[in-house]
Formats: structure tokens, C-alpha cells, sequence
């Protein structure tokens, strides 16, 4: 006799508490087997184009940070920069050292948020306590800098808000030999133990070619094991001058560029950012947080393309200026919405619960998502 | 009641207004859903988290709502999510209590102007109980926030409404 089965489809999320967001993920699945994923975007859709035609371009700032929350340094950087970029402003060398010291504290703390709801997702909910308590040790200099704990609007065109706290090299200083010594305990509370090893290695994998076939940026492109990174491979700002490497996934525990590799790849990440923080926070040179340039930005007719390295991946900004205070149009390339699209390949022949691993490995932010 | 551990002889009744008994115990464990949606939503869970603990005032994350008591509507409200927010609000069991957490959730935030596809405040599709204003609010401004909720509760009445 032979039984009879159909398909089923299943609605996950949008109200999910492992979806990172408001995502609703239309699962297709033969029994606990996934056949197809198919992600619905638009739950947070917040206009930001709509807003940028009708701000002037200091004003955009705020609604840069609101794109990626997590990781908001980064966004108003790409945004000055292509800006900076239009206008052929020089910013600084001040400017410059401290934008790379914010820009990587704000990747480790978007990392542990990453690493940290990754883990929570497939049941390991201690890590998450340990990363959050890390990471308000960050947010508290950033509070020192600029007042915010979350979306700063603190690099704008041209230059900085405000100049750093009077503390600021010594706080820097105190976190990055406290965390230096306390990554190892998220080694082994959470990436060499077992049951998480079993959950994440061999899932989810990214074979190197479909990557870059889809535009995959970041770690979730790093862990299918290629070296590439703006900071080196289009190295902006002044990140040319120090030394780092580039973490890339090795498949230890099992195949590259499974879920593993992508969670391996952040925490070693977050070990590089240290090393360049380390490097920069001694040659913070004497001078202005601000190049001179009228209050009124008024940039001459064209259009730009800047592109940089965010927590997530690569994080570009056009710009089209038709020579008026307010932009003609902005256009985000968001890392987060381009790695979603591998979401569907990824989880093809997995069961149920490995989506969340997946898709806590591919680490999304909605506000990016959906602009 | 560690105080009370071992100080009498013989079992004890308590006597206590029917009222205070049902929102002290309302008061203290207020459990809510566990649901973000924006920026708030990384500071809803830092409040949960390390720091600031959550838990002390007896607010654990459930995650559907049929076992919540409240809601923090924790971001930007766009009008895709406002139905399904409305519908989640609908499932929960009475008495239920919403924290409309941030600006955006208060009334559109940075979003009110040009914001063709945000809602302009929670409170326009379900009633709110306590404002928290901020973009984001810092953990302490929800934590305040959690206090005026308890104080409302605190002086709710079980009476039934003469009309």
C-alpha cells in the first residue's frame, strides 16, 4: 500500500522569535524536509529614498543610521564618504583615525549581537548573556563620543559631530585588553563546543561559486572561503596603512562555507578589528573634527558610487546629484538584503530547524532589508 | 515570603483586599510578548539582558501571544505589520497592556513627514497603556516605563462599571 503525502506550506513569521526582525519566510516543506524557502520582504519598509529626495544632505545622516541599527557607524560613513566623494572634500587625518577606531568597535559590537542571537536561535542562550554584557562596554564609549548608544549620527560630511571625549583613548585602550582576553571564553563556551558544532557544521553550505554568483558579500561570503574585503581589496579611508588579515572560512569542522565557517569567520573578525583598533588608537593625530565646508552642502551635478565594508558585507551608496541641497536620488546597495537572496539555496534538503541556523549564520538586519 | 518563613507556630491566613491580591500578582509578572520589530528592538533586548535584567521586575519573553500579558510595541509600525500587530493583539488574553515603545511607535518619529508606508502611532489600530519616548529609548527610559505600567495596574479596579 502506498501512502499518500502532498507538500505542505508553512507561514514562518512574521512575528518569529528567530526571523532577526519582521521577515516572514514561506517555507515549502515535504514533511520536515524544506524544499523551497521564499522570503517576503516589506515589513519595515521606511522609506528611506522618499526621505532622502526631500532632505538636505546633512539631514540624511539620521535615516542612514536607521538602515543598519546594529552597525550604524558604518552607514553614516558610507554615506559622508560618498558625499566626501562628490564634492572632493579631503577630510582631516584626525577625522580619518577616528572614524576607523568607531567604525571598528561598532563591527565587534555588531558581531556579538550577530554571534549572540545566532546561538540564542538553536538553544544556547548563556553566549548571548556573555556577548551583551561585552558589548555595553562599547556602547558606553560611544555614549562617552556622542551621546547615543545606538544610532550615533556622529560621522557626518566633511567630518565628525563632535570631538572624542577626553577618555575616550584610555577607555578604548582598557576594553580592548579586557576583550583581547575575554573572546576566549566565547571559544569555549560556544564554538568548539559540541552540541553547537553538531547544530552548525556541515549545514547551510555556500559552495563558493553560487556566492559570488549571487553577490554574496561579507562573512557569509568569506566563509565559502575567499579572502576578499574592501578594507584591503578597495581599501578606503586610510586603512591601507595598517595590518590585518583576513579571516576566511577552512570547513575545520566540516565542509567549507557551511554554518560553521560563516560563525568562525565573525569571531575571529572581531580578534582583526582589535588589532587595527590597537594599531590606530596611538596615532590619533592633534587637529579639527570638521575640513572647512559651507553649512549648506551643495555638491556639484553627477553621480557617485562608494562602496565599504560593513559588519555585514559590502555597504554601497549612489548617489545622484543634480547640483541642489537636497540629493536627486540615493540608492543603498544593502549587504544584508543581497545575502538574503542565498537564503532559498541554502536551506534546500535541510530540515525545519536548521532554517534558523541558516539563517542566524547569514546574520540579516531588517532595517536594511526593507530600506 | 523568606520574611515570614518559620516565625509562627500555627498556619496563618492572610487578609488583603481582593483587589490588591489580583494586581499585585498582575503587577509582578507582567509576562510579554517576545516581538521586535526595529532599532527598539535591540535596545528591548538589551534591557532583558545583562545590564539591566528584565527579569527582577518579573518580564520574561514569551513567545506567543497566548501567554502574554503584554506588549512592547517595540519600533517602526509600518502599515504591512499594523494588521498583523492588530491580529496579534487580538489573541492575547485579557487583561492585556501595550507599551508603545520609541518614537515611531508613539506617533511616526523621524518617519512622520515623508514616511508614506509607516503608520503614524500604534495607538491609530490598538490602545495603548504607557508612552516611552526616545529614538531609541535607552534601556532605563523602558525600565521607567515598566514602573508607570505597574502603577496602573496597581490602581486598576475589579469593580464591575456602573453605567
Amino acid at each position: 500500500m502506498s501512502l499518500k503525502t502532498e507538500t505542505m506550506v508553512l507561514n514562518m513569521g512574521p512575528q518569529h522569535p528567530s526571523t532577526h526582525g519582521v521577515l516572514r519566510l514561506e517555507l515549502k516543506i515535504d514533511g520536515e524536509l524544506v524544499l523551497d524557502v521564499k522570503p517576503h520582504l516589506g515589513y519595515l519598509h521606511r522609506c528611506f529614498e522618499k526621505h532622502a529626495e526631500a532632505m538636505q544632505y546633512n539631514q540624511v545622516v539620521p535615516y542612514t543610521d536607521r538602515l543598519d541599527y546594529l552597525a550604524a557607524m558604518g552607514n553614516n560613513w558610507g554615506y559622508a564618504l560618498a558625499v566626501e566623494k562628490l564634492m572632493g572634500i579631503q577630510v582631516p587625518e584626525r577625522v580619518e583615525y577616528i572614524r576607523v577606531i568607531v567604525a571598528e568597535l561598532q563591527r565587534i559590537a555588531s558581531h556579538q549581537v550577530a554571534l549572540g542571537s545566532n546561538a540564542a536561535d538553536i538553544g544556547a542562550f548563556t553566549p548571548f548573556l556573555y556577548l551583551f554584557r561585552d558589548r555595553e562596554h562599547i556602547l558606553s564609549i560611544f555614549e562617552d563620543t556622542c551621546g547615543a548608544r545606538m544610532l550615533y549620527n556622529y560621522i557626518w560630511v566633511g567630518g565628525l559631530s563632535h570631538d572624542i571625549h577626553p577618555d575616550f583613548v584610555k577607555k578604548v585602550k582598557e576594553f580592548v585588553s579586557y576583550y583581547k582576553a575575554t573572546i576566549i571564553e566565547l571559544d569555549n563556551l560556544l564554538s568548539y563546543n559540541k552540541i553547537f558544532i553538531e547544530r552548525t557544521a556541515n549545514i547551510g553550505v555556500l559552495p563558493l561559486d553560487t556566492a559570488i554568483n549571487f553577490g554574496a558579500s561579507g562573512p557569509a561570503l568569506r566563509g565559502s572561503g575567499i579572502p576578499f574585503d574592501l578594507r584591503r581589496d578597495d581599501p578606503y579611508s586610510i586603512y591601507d596603512r595598517f595590518d590585518f588579515e583576513i579571516p576566511v572560512g577552512k570547513g575545520l569542522q566540516g565542509q567549507v562555507g557551511d554554518c560553521w565557517d560563516r560563525y568562525y569567520v565573525r569571531v575571529r573578525e572581531m580578534e582583526q578589528s582589535l588589532r587595527i583598533i590597537e594599531q590606530a588608537i596611538d596615532h590619533i593625530p592633534e587637529g579639527d573634527v570638521q575640513s572647512a565646508i559651507p553649512k549648506r552642502i551643495k555638491p556639484p551635478k553627477g553621480t557617485v558610487y562608494t562602496r565599504i565594508e560593513n559588519p555585514r558585507g559590502e555597504l554601497g551608496y549612489f548617489i545622484i546629484s543634480d547640483g541642489n541641497t537636497n540629493p536627486f536620488r540615493v540608492k543603498v546597495r544593502a549587504p544584508s538584503f543581497v545575502n538574503l537572496e542565498v537564503l532559498g539555496e541554502l536551506c534546500k534538503g535541510h530540515l525545519v530547524a536548521d532554517v534558523i541556523a541558516i539563517l542566524g549564520s547569514i546574520d540579516i538586519v531588517l532595517g536594511e532589508v526593507d530600506r | 515570603m523568606g520574611l515570614l518563613d518559620k516565625e509562627f507556630s500555627d498556619g496563618n491566613i492572610v487578609i488583603a483586599p481582593v483587589e490588591d491580591l489580583f494586581n499585585w500578582a498582575r503587577l509582578s509578572s507582567i509576562w510579554q510578548l517576545g516581538f521586535g520589530l526595529a532599532c527598539c528592538a535591540i535596545e528591548m533586548m538589551a534591557t532583558s539582558m545583562s545590564h539591566y535584567d528584565f527579569d527582577r521586575f518579573g518580564v520574561i519573553p514569551r513567545n506567543t501571544p497566548r501567554q502574554a500579558d503584554a506588549i512592547i510595541i517595540s519600533g517602526t509600525v509600518t502599515l504591512k505589520m499594523a494588521t498583523r500587530i492588530k491580529r496579534l493583539y487580538e489573541q492575547m488574553p485579557a487583561p492585556k497592556y501595550i507599551i508603545s515603545m520609541g518614537s515611531c511607535a508613539n506617533c511616526g518619529g523621524p518617519y512622520w513627514e515623508h514616511g508614506y508606508h509607516v503608520l503614524k502611532g500604534i495607538d491609530r489600530v490598538i490602545p495603548v497603556d504607557v508612552y516611552v519616548p526616545g529614538c531609541p529609548p535607552r534601556p532605563e527610559a523602558l525600565l521607567e516605563g515598566l514602573l508607570k505600567l505597574q502603577d496602573k495596574i496597581r490602581n486598576e479596579s475589579l469593580r464591575k462599571k456602573s453605567a
